[in-house]
């Protein structure tokens, strides 16, 4: 018995290191075309030749001294994910507030409407939308990424999900004590959703640094690119911006991995946050 | 006086939840009925609509490309659901397993790529996935003597690329998933278990499997949703939205298509709402599966 769980352990170990390996290897690849020249790339293909005769840090000098917009569009991914973030989870924040200490008038229906708007894939409206967006003049703003997420059906979810814990008495005690009902939500209730905060901002906060469609179909200016749209411009048929296409990929999974690895716990609450209730 | 009303326990709800009606009626009810009104009308951005009945309906379904985008997208969805679905929940049932070495670290590696934009990944795995024979892929099937293979230009072998990518992605995101439902299975089934004397594959059969049925059925759904709105994984890999014979347009991508390449936002819309049509049926089939009609009525 004791040798068959031994085995087992063993044979776990290495089927998922291999899995492991497996799961690295575009990493792996990426990583190690970033330090050849793009010209490597076009004539050879992205392989895993460990060649240090062609190998150099050249395009990591390129990338931070050459003559391009990448960290525009590395400052603006970043301007772009805290406001949307910030504001993404404040506004939730309320409504899932107001959905949870409430009992008022039209809280079923417009509750629906919350579960109704998680069931409609996004894209489904990306045409009307974008009409809409051009018909307000306001194309080529951010207002016009942030706002449509604003009250983001799936974070007020979360968050109500998780108000649905805290006590009523808080509230009740917070109005004993003569705080007013948005006080109440400032003072009381906001510093104990911080483990919501948590998890939903780095889902939020993933899901804006990653996004490409909708930021694409609204940003025309290049100075006002976001890290996605950016990089998607330099995959040119004619492979003359390989230099920085993939030492720039590379670059920009770096910020979400220091999050991940500073923060696994709440990237993986809020990741299984729909599975555990839904 | 209408500071005093706004700060009154009546009116507060209403303020906590103004800014989700604001949005629901402005970005979600209003461009939902425009794409239904824009169904009828030939539109073209920043002119006035003209309405043509159901000529759009009509073109829709003699349309050959849209089957193909079509057909597409539930092959895609199919496949992704048969990688997606049983190997993550194998996995997660081994990684869960009392026995195992790293865990943590296994979880984490596994979660790696679902870091990494679609822009990213996907620029990778064009790569990887390249004609030439030195390319990541083609030079490992060399050493079984294979001759590279021109992956993006088939249609089959498009998939191969697609359907990699897509596990890649999500391979440790589903497995998150199973792993969460796994830790609402109480430890005494399996002891009782063990005491009658089950295996371990009985367990799993008659333990695990059905109690993970609502993890199982919400992985399902999103990864339909998913799967049937997959566009920007086909657009990187085939850097653009015109792939050889189209063998990478999607739903979404004609929709695109038609709509901002060629503003036809008219007929545009009409796809989407087919595609809005499908996750309707999904979003009820889903719904009556977990039993929530039951429980509500």
């Amino acid at each position: 018995m004791e040798s068959r769980i031994r085995l087992n352990k063993i044979l776990l170990l290495v089927m998922f290191s291999l899995l492991s390996l497996l799961v690295l290897l575009p990493f792996y690849a990426i990583a190690l075309a970033s330090f050849k020249p793009g010209k490597e790339l076009i004539r050879f293909g992205l392989n895993l030749q460990l060649d240090f005769s062609i190998m150099s840090l050249d395009n990591y000098v390129f990338l931070f001294s050459g003559q391009h917009d990448y960290f525009t569009w590395f400052a603006n991914s970043m301007l772009l994910t805290i406001l949307q973030v910030a504001l993404t989870l404040i506004t939730s924040a309320a409504v899932a507030y107001g959905f949870t200490a409430y009992d008022f008038k039209g809280k079923t229906p417009l509750f629906i409407c919350v579960l109704m708007i998680m069931m409609v894939p996004f894209e489904i409206l990306l045409l009307p939308l974008y009409r809409l967006i051009f018909n307000l003049g306001m194309m080529n703003t951010y207002s016009a990424i942030i706002l449509p997420g604003i009250a983001s059906a799936s974070t007020i979810f979360f968050f109500r999900q998780y108000l649905l814990g805290v006590p009523r008495e808080m509230i009740a005690a917070g109005r004993v004590d003569g705080a007013s009902e948005y006080g109440i939500f400032l003072r009381l209730i906001l510093p104990v959703m911080k483990p919501a905060f948590a998890a939903m901002g780095i889902l939020n906060a993933m899901g804006s640094w990653n996004n490409l469609l909708w930021p694409f179909m609204v940003l025309s200016n290049s100075n006002k690119f976001t890290l996605p749209i950016g990089l998607k411009t330099l995959l040119t048929p004619y492979g003359n911006n390989y230099d920085l296409l993939v030492v720039g990929s590379f670059f920009s999974i770096i910020p979400i991995f220091i999050l991940f690895v500073m923060f696994q716990r709440y990237f993986i609450d809020g990741m299984t946050a729909g599975a555990v209730k839904g | 006086m209408i500071q005093r009303f706004l700060y009154s326990q009546k009116a507060a709800p209403y303020v906590f939840v103004l800014p989700f009606v604001l949005v629901f009626l402005v970005f979600w009810l209003y461009p939902l009925a425009s794409s239904v009104e824009m169904s009828f009308q030939k539109v073209m951005l920043g002119q006035s609509a003209q309405w043509v009945g159901f000529d759009n309906y009509a073109k829709l379904i003699d349309d050959s490309m849209f089957l193909k985008a079509v057909m597409n997208s539930v092959i895609y969805t199919v496949l992704t659901l048969i990688i997606l679905i049983p190997f993550p929940m194998l996995f997660a049932v081994l990684i869960n397993a009392k026995f195992m070495w790293g865990r943590e670290l296994f979880k984490s590696v596994f979660f790696f790529p679902a870091l990494t934009s679609v822009v990213v990944a996907g620029t990778i795995f064009r790569l990887m996935f390249g004609e030439m024979e030195g390319s990541l892929i083609n030079s490992f099937l060399a050493m079984f003597g294979v001759e590279p293979v021109k992956f993006l230009k088939g249609h089959a072998t498009g998939f191969v690329a697609l359907l990699s990518l897509a596990a890649w992605r999500w391979m440790g995101v589903n497995i998150l998933y199973f792993l969460a439902g796994l830790k609402n299975i109480p430890d005494d089934y399996y002891e009782a278990a063990s005491i009658d004397g089950a295996s371990t594959f009985q367990k799993l059969r008659f333990i695990t499997i059905p109690l993970l049925k609502p993890t199982t059925i919400y992985v399902l759904t999103i990864s339909i949703y998913a799967g049937m709105a997959m566009f920007v994984e086909s657009l990187m890999l085939w850097n653009g939205n015109n792939s050889p014979q189209n063998i990478g347009l999607t739903i979404i991508g004609y929709l695109y298509r038609q709509g901002i390449e060629k503003n036809n936002l008219g007929f545009a819309a009409t796809v989407g709402l087919v595609l809005l049509l499908v996750t309707m049926i999904i979003n009820l089939t889903q719904l009556a599966l977990s039993g929530l009609f039951r429980k509500e009525s």
